[in-house]
C-alpha cells in the first residue's frame, strides 16, 4: 500500500515537472476555454441579464471542451517517446499507474480552474465564489479526470486519435456535464443545498463508478 | 473450407428468415387493418407497434454487447467479440429506426418534431455511444486492440446510460408513461395490448436474424483476414 502511493506520487512528480518546464496542458485548456467563452459571448448575446442566465452552461461546455484538449496531451509523452513501454516493465501495479496519470490530470484540471473562475466571474459579472458551487467543481473534476484518464489511454493509441477522444469520451461524461450545468444554475439563482443537492449527487454516483470502473478497465488497456 | 456445422446453422438461418419473414408481413396486416384505431391519438398511432418493439430491441443488442464485451474481456474469445460487434451495428440500426419512428410520431401529437425529454435524449445520447464505438473499431490499430478497446467502452457505455437517464429526469417528461409491463398503468385496450407483444416477439426474431447472420459474416471476415496475412 505504502508503496504504490510511493509510485503515484513519483507519477504525479515526473508530470508536474514536465509541465512546469513546458506549461503545454494548462495553457492549451485556459487558451482554449477563454475563447469558447468569448465565442459563447457572440452566439448568445452580451446583455447582462442574459449573462446571467447563460453562464453556468457556458462556463461549463468550455471547460469540457478545454478539458478535453488537456486529456488528449495525457498519454502523448509515453506513447510517442515510448516510455509507456519503461513504465510497464517497472514491477509497479497497474492501479498506481492509473492514478498516478489520474492525479495528474487532475491537478492540471484544478489548476485551470483557478485560474479560470475568477476570470468568467468578472467576464459574467456574477459572483461564482460559493462554497457549494467549489464543491461541485471539484467534485466534476475528479469524474472527469478518472473517466478521462481511461478513455485518452485508449485515445491516445488509435489513429486519428484527436478526434476519437472527443467522440468517444464526451457523449459518457454527459451526466457530469448536466449535473454541474443544473446545479450550478441552482446555486448561481441563490440556491442552496436542497435546490442543487440531485445535482451533485449525480455526480457522485458517477465518481464512484468511475473510480471503480476505470482503473480495472485501465489495467486491460496496457497489458499489451 | 466450410465445416459441417456451419452449413447446418445456414440451413438454420434460413428457416429462420423464412419464418420471420412471413411473420413480419402477417405483423403488418395486424397493425395496419386489424387493430382498431386509437380514439384520441388517431391513425398515427399505429407507429406505436413499430416503435415500442424497435426500443425493446435496441436494449437488448446494447445489454447483448455489455455481455459479449465482459466475456471478450475475460476470455479473449473471438466468440464474444463477433457477438459484440453485430449486437452494436443492429444496436445502432434500431436505435436509429426507434429516432425515425420517433420524430415522425412527436410532430403530429405533441406539435414538435423533438423536445429534450429524457427518454428522447438518452436515445440520441445511446446511439451517439454507439456510434463511437462502432468509429473505435475501424480507427484502432490492431483487430486485436480494437476489440479490446471497444469491449471496455460497450461496458462503460452501458454502465452510463442509467446515470444519463436519471440525470435528465430532472425536466418534465412528455412522453407516454409505459403501458405495459411491470409497474405500468395498464390502460391498453386488450387487443392493443395482444399485438404489441407479437410485434415485439417477431421483431426479437428478426433482430436474432439479424445478429446471427452479421456474426456468421463476420467470422468469414476473420478468416479471409487471416488467409491475407498469411499470403502477405
Amino acid at each position: 500500500m505504502k508503496r504504490s502511493l510511493v509510485v503515484v506520487r513519483t507519477i504525479l512528480w515526473k508530470d508536474l515537472l514536465l509541465e512546469l518546464k513546458s506549461k503545454d496542458v494548462i495553457i492549451s485548456i485556459v487558451s482554449f476555454a477563454m475563447l469558447a467563452l468569448v465565442i459563447f459571448n457572440f452566439a448568445f448575446g452580451s446583455s447582462s441579464q442574459l449573462a446571467s442566465l447563460i453562464a453556468p452552461g457556458a462556463i461549463w461546455v468550455s471547460i469540457t471542451f478545454a478539458g478535453v484538449i488537456g486529456l488528449n496531451r495525457l498519454f502523448v509523452i509515453e506513447h510517442d517517446q515510448g516510455s509507456i513501454i519503461g513504465l510497464l516493465l517497472t514491477p509497479v501495479s497497474r492501479d498506481s499507474i492509473y492514478f498516478g496519470k489520474m492525479l495528474s490530470m487532475f491537478v492540471f484540471l484544478t489548476i485551470s480552474e483557478i485560474i479560470l473562475l475568477p476570470i468568467y466571474a468578472i467576464l459574467f459579472n456574477t459572483s461564482i465564489i460559493h462554497p457549494l458551487f467549489l464543491l461541485i467543481v471539484a467534485l466534476g473534476t475528479i469524474g472527469f479526470a478518472s473517466l478521462g484518464t481511461l478513455f485518452s489511454a485508449m485515445a491516445v493509441n488509435t489513429r486519428s486519435r484527436e478526434i476519437m477522444l472527443p467522440v468517444m469520451f464526451l457523449p459518457i461524461v454527459m451526466p457530469i456535464l448536466i449535473g454541474s450545468v443544473v446545479a450550478s444554475a441552482n446555486i448561481l439563482d441563490g440556491g442552496g443545498w436542497s435546490d442543487a443537492s440531485r445535482g451533485i449527487h449525480i455526480i457522485i454516483v458517477f465518481d464512484v463508478l468511475s473510480l471503480i470502473v476505470s482503473p480495472l478497465l485501465f489495467e486491460q488497456i496496457i497489458q499489451e | 473450407m466450410i465445416s459441417m456445422r456451419d452449413k447446418n446453422l445456414g440451413t438454420i438461418r434460413k428457416l429462420f428468415l423464412a419464418i420471420g419473414g412471413s411473420a413480419m408481413v402477417l405483423n403488418m396486416y395486424l397493425i395496419f387493418m386489424w387493430v382498431p384505431t386509437e380514439k384520441n391519438l388517431g391513425i398515427i398511432q399505429r407507429i406505436f407497434y413499430l416503435h415500442v418493439p424497435t426500443a425493446w430491441v435496441a436494449f437488448i443488442a446494447f445489454f447483448l454487447v455489455l455481455i459479449g464485451s465482459t466475456g471478450y474481456l475475460i476470455k479473449k474469445s473471438k466468440l464474444w467479440d463477433r457477438l459484440a460487434l453485430a449486437s452494436a451495428e443492429v444496436g445502432v440500426l434500431f436505435t436509429t429506426v426507434l429516432i425515425v419512428t420517433g420524430v415522425m410520431w412527436a410532430k403530429p401529437v405533441w406539435g414538435v418534431w423533438w423536445n429534450w425529454d429524457p427518454r428522447l435524449t438518452t436515445s440520441l445520447i445511446l446511439w451517439l455511444i454507439y456510434l463511437a464505438y462502432l468509429m473505435l473499431r475501424s480507427y484502432a490499430p490492431s483487430p486485436e486492440q480494437g476489440a479490446k478497446y471497444a469491449a471496455i467502452l460497450g461496458i462503460v457505455g452501458f454502465l452510463d446510460v442509467p446515470i444519463v437517464y436519471f440525470s435528465i429526469k430532472w425536466w418534465r417528461t412528455l412522453h407516454p408513461q409505459a403501458v405495459i409491463g411491470p409497474g405500468s398503468t395498464g390502460e391498453l385496450d386488450s387487443s392493443m395490448r395482444l399485438l404489441l407483444l407479437i410485434s415485439t416477439a417477431i421483431f426479437t426474431i428478426l433482430f436474432v436474424h439479424l445478429l446471427t447472420t452479421r456474426m456468421s459474416l463476420r467470422k468469414m471476415e476473420e478468416r479471409l483476414e487471416e488467409a491475407n496475412h498469411i499470403v502477405s
